[in-house]
């Protein structure tokens, strides 16, 4: 099966193009990549239906590593969840590419943005169909140079840079715990590859304990939850979430593709993959549930007031990805991964939507300065509002079903489950509200735009309107694979089954009448999030004023974001890094590096100042000591004899 | 018949003194015929030597020795007539100039 082989190299190939001729290309540049992420994509439809066919490939391609016993092989696995995340990284990237042709039009480093693009969509395939964690973690890594190296896309932006950095700086505290929990596997197990670690980690002997801080925790808890930090760091979970917003400082399609769609939800695939280490430690599948459920709510209250279109969305996907944990974390590996399908979907149209209402206003991002635009750019509008219901979990939409698969698995689940539904409920309420916010002050009411802005708003190109409505339509039926209740209904669970024998089936023997009320509650929540932001945002209304002046304390909390930037800022960057740094930099540099170097010139040229004199110039002298030293020798041979 | 051990001793003494005058001395002249009174104790020791023994091998050496010693000083005395130009001093403390 070595064309499968094909998908990664042809995207790669693409960037290698666009990345080397852009120069002599310009702007045709952007059809090689375009032409090997769409032939990616045909190859990785033909996967998944070897996939569905029974067909799973697991193969190695070359040793890459091999010394003594340790050898690494480059290998690749399709399997149920690669293929599923084959085709939503394939069916998102070869759009997006497709819209930047329009968004990135007349943009100085147009082939160089192509090639960026190729080359994350080469290192996101590598990361999804590796079968070992180190191929996995070039792949992880990769994904992240691109992040950066998109974020900081107009360098000459001061702000931009900063954020790649910062992107860049926080996702390697959490490469840092993949890395640790990588080792660990190494170390307990003695490979990397995926399917000789799950076998191994089901053999009971492996499952030793450790004692850390004078309590017990097993191997398992432990790489687990390393692995976990990991996927915080990647997909912008507490507390490791800060640089998310700011990656929003990158172009639009790169916002879409890398931070909503894809890249954001390699720390979900990650856990999902890796659900035979996770399942067996329930301490570790509570902190994933937890941290999902507290992101879940903590992103949404932020997105409630900020004003900056892009930002509102990124707390969003912050908010949306908790979700995704959340479901992980109760043992519904299957729903978690539904809903990362579903939300690249309606996230990644909700990202090229607003893509489309920034081009029409020439920049304009901030959402005071909107409004009204629902009967100037008609197609964006109408795309907005099915990828907001998706979003809202109002059915018949996509967000619905797989939002509600996790709610209900969580309200099923044993322990702290019905405190996550609620959390889950609660942040339910809120995205609704904020979505809907964010519609009404962009599209509705009166104008607030410049005069001059004003004049020039106008519909986006076919080009990018069509991959929108593309985008539209799975937004408003992919939900369908995920029918609750029918039975034989929930078929994306089913195709997805084999890989996850040791998920929990809490909800099984649960009653449909309990699943009806629960999605009858969750539902009643959106509209109510939907129709309160109606009610202060459709029109001019003074009571969004009122009450952040009532709760002006906590208005300027959540519209600072809760200082959290601030703190990190004042613990880490000024406190520990500087003040590390000082230290290091007297102590560390000045006196032992450099008082080393300083100290042996300095005791060579004393040696050297003293022995020098020894060199009179007096020849008798010199044959005085060669006498001397003959009349030592002699004697020493007759004393010694 | 005078003994051998005569001869060595005359010829200690000789080299002896030879090897004071070169440490000592400071004029150029004095070290070099100070070397040349040591060449000359170890052509006595030779001479006797051979003597001694019956052998001529001691003598034929002597002979190689009284060349050598004749060359190396048509060539120092060269030297010193050149330092004696250029630097107008044939005394050895004034030539320092290799000191560290």
């Amino acid at each position: 099966m070595l064309k499968y082989a094909l998908i990664p190299l042809l995207p790669f190939a693409g960037f290698l193009i666009a990345g080397l001729f852009g120069k002599f290309l310009k702007e045709k540049a952007a059809y090689f990549p375009i032409a090997g992420v769409v032939v990616a994509f045909l190859l990785s439809v033909s996967a998944f239906f070897d996939v569905l066919g029974g067909t799973i490939i697991n193969e190695n391609l070359y040793s890459w590593i091999s010394i003594g016993t340790l050898s690494i092989n480059v290998g690749l696995q399709i399997d149920q969840l690669t293929s599923v995340m084959l085709l939503v990284v394939t069916t998102l990237s070869s759009l997006i590419h497709i819209y930047s042709v329009g968004y990135m039009h007349g943009d100085k480093g147009y082939a160089r943005f192509f090639s960026y693009l190729a080359l994350f969509t080469f290192f996101m395939l590598v990361l999804v169909m590796a079968n070992s964690f180190l191929l996995m973690f070039v792949g992880w890594e990769g994904v992240g140079l691109c992040s950066y190296l998109l974020i900081g896309f107009w360098y000459e932006k001061k702000s931009a840079s900063d954020a790649g950095i910062k992107a860049f700086v926080v996702n390697r505290v959490g490469d840092f715990g993949f890395l640790l929990g990588m080792l660990m596997i190494f170390v307990t197990f003695g490979t990397l590859n995926f399917s000789e670690v799950f076998k191994a980690v089901a053999d009971p002997a492996a499952n030793y304990n450790y004692l850390i801080f004078g309590s017990e925790i097993s191997v398992i808890t432990l790489i687990a939850l390393l692995l976990f930090v990991g996927a915080m760091g990647k997909s912008a979970q507490l507390p490791l979430y800060v640089w998310l917003p700011d990656a929003m400082e990158g172009p639009t399609p790169v916002s879409a593709l890398i931070h909503a769609a894809t890249m954001v939800t390699a720390g979900v695939f990650m856990v999902a993959r890796c659900a035979p280490i996770f399942s067996l430690s329930p301490t570790a599948m509570n902190v994933v549930a937890i941290v999902g459920g507290l992101t879940a709510v903590f992103a949404a209250t932020i997105g409630l007031v900020q004003n900056d279109i892009k930002r509102v969305i990124a707390y969003s996907t912050i908010s949306q990805l908790g979700y995704m944990f959340l479901g992980l974390g109760v043992g519904a590996f299957s729903a978690g991964i539904f809903h990362l399908t579903t939300h690249a979907f309606f996230k990644g149209l909700l990202f090229l939507a607003s893509g489309s209402v920034i081009h029409a206003l020439s920049g304009e991002q901030d959402m005071r300065k909107m409004g009204a635009l629902k009967s100037k750019i008609k197609t964006t509008w109408a795309v907005f509002v099915i990828g907001t219901l998706a979003l809202s979990g109002i059915p018949p939409f996509a967000g619905f079903f797989s939002k509600d698969e996790i709610l209900w698995s969580a309200y099923n689940a044993h322990g702290i489950g019905p405190f996550l539904w609620f959390l889950g409920i609660l942040g339910a309420f809120m995205t609704a509200f904020y979505s809907f916010r964010l519609i009404y002050l962009t599209f509705y009411g009166k104008s607030r735009m410049d005069h001059e802005a004003e004049h020039h708003v106008h519909e986006s190109p076919k080009v990018m309107t069509i991959p929108l409505m593309i985008l539209a339509f799975f937004s408003m039926f992919i939900g369908f694979l995920g029918m609750p209740i029918i039975e034989h209904g929930n078929r994306f669970s089913e195709f997805l089954a084999p890989l996850f024998p040791h998920a929990e089936h809490a909800t099984e023997g649960a009653s449909h009448t309990a699943e009806l009320g629960a999605m009858l509650i969750s539902v009643v929540i959106a509209i109510a999030g939907w129709r309160l932001a109606q009610g202060f945002y459709k029109t001019a209304s003074v009571w969004p004023d009122k009450i952040a002046e009532k709760f002006k304390g906590v208005y300027t909390l959540l519209l600072n974001k809760y200082k959290v930037d601030e703190v990190y800022n004042y613990i880490f960057v000024d406190g520990l890094v500087h003040k590390l740094a000082k230290v290091l930099y007297t102590i560390g540099d000045v006196k032992i590096i450099d008082g080393a170097v300083n100290g042996l010139a300095q005791a060579i040229s004393s040696t050297s100042e003293r022995s020098r004199k020894l060199q009179t110039g007096y020849v008798q002298q010199y044959a005085f000591s060669m006498g001397l030293g003959l009349v030592v020798l002699v004697g020493l041979y007759y004393v010694l004899r | 018949m005078i003994p051998l051990s005569w001869y060595i001793l005359l010829s200690a003494g000789l080299f002896t003194i030879g090897v004071v005058g070169v440490l000592s001395r400071r004029n150029v002249f004095i070290v070099l015929m100070s070397i040349e009174l040591m060449l000359n104790a170890a052509n006595i020791n030779l001479v006797a030597f051979s003597h001694y023994l019956q052998s001529l091998t001691g003598q034929i050496f002597v002979i190689f020795v009284i060349t050598v010693a004749a060359a190396e000083a048509a060539v120092a005395l060269a030297i010193i007539i050149l330092l004696a130009r250029n630097r107008g001093s044939i005394h050895v403390d004034d030539f320092n100039i290799m000191k560290g």
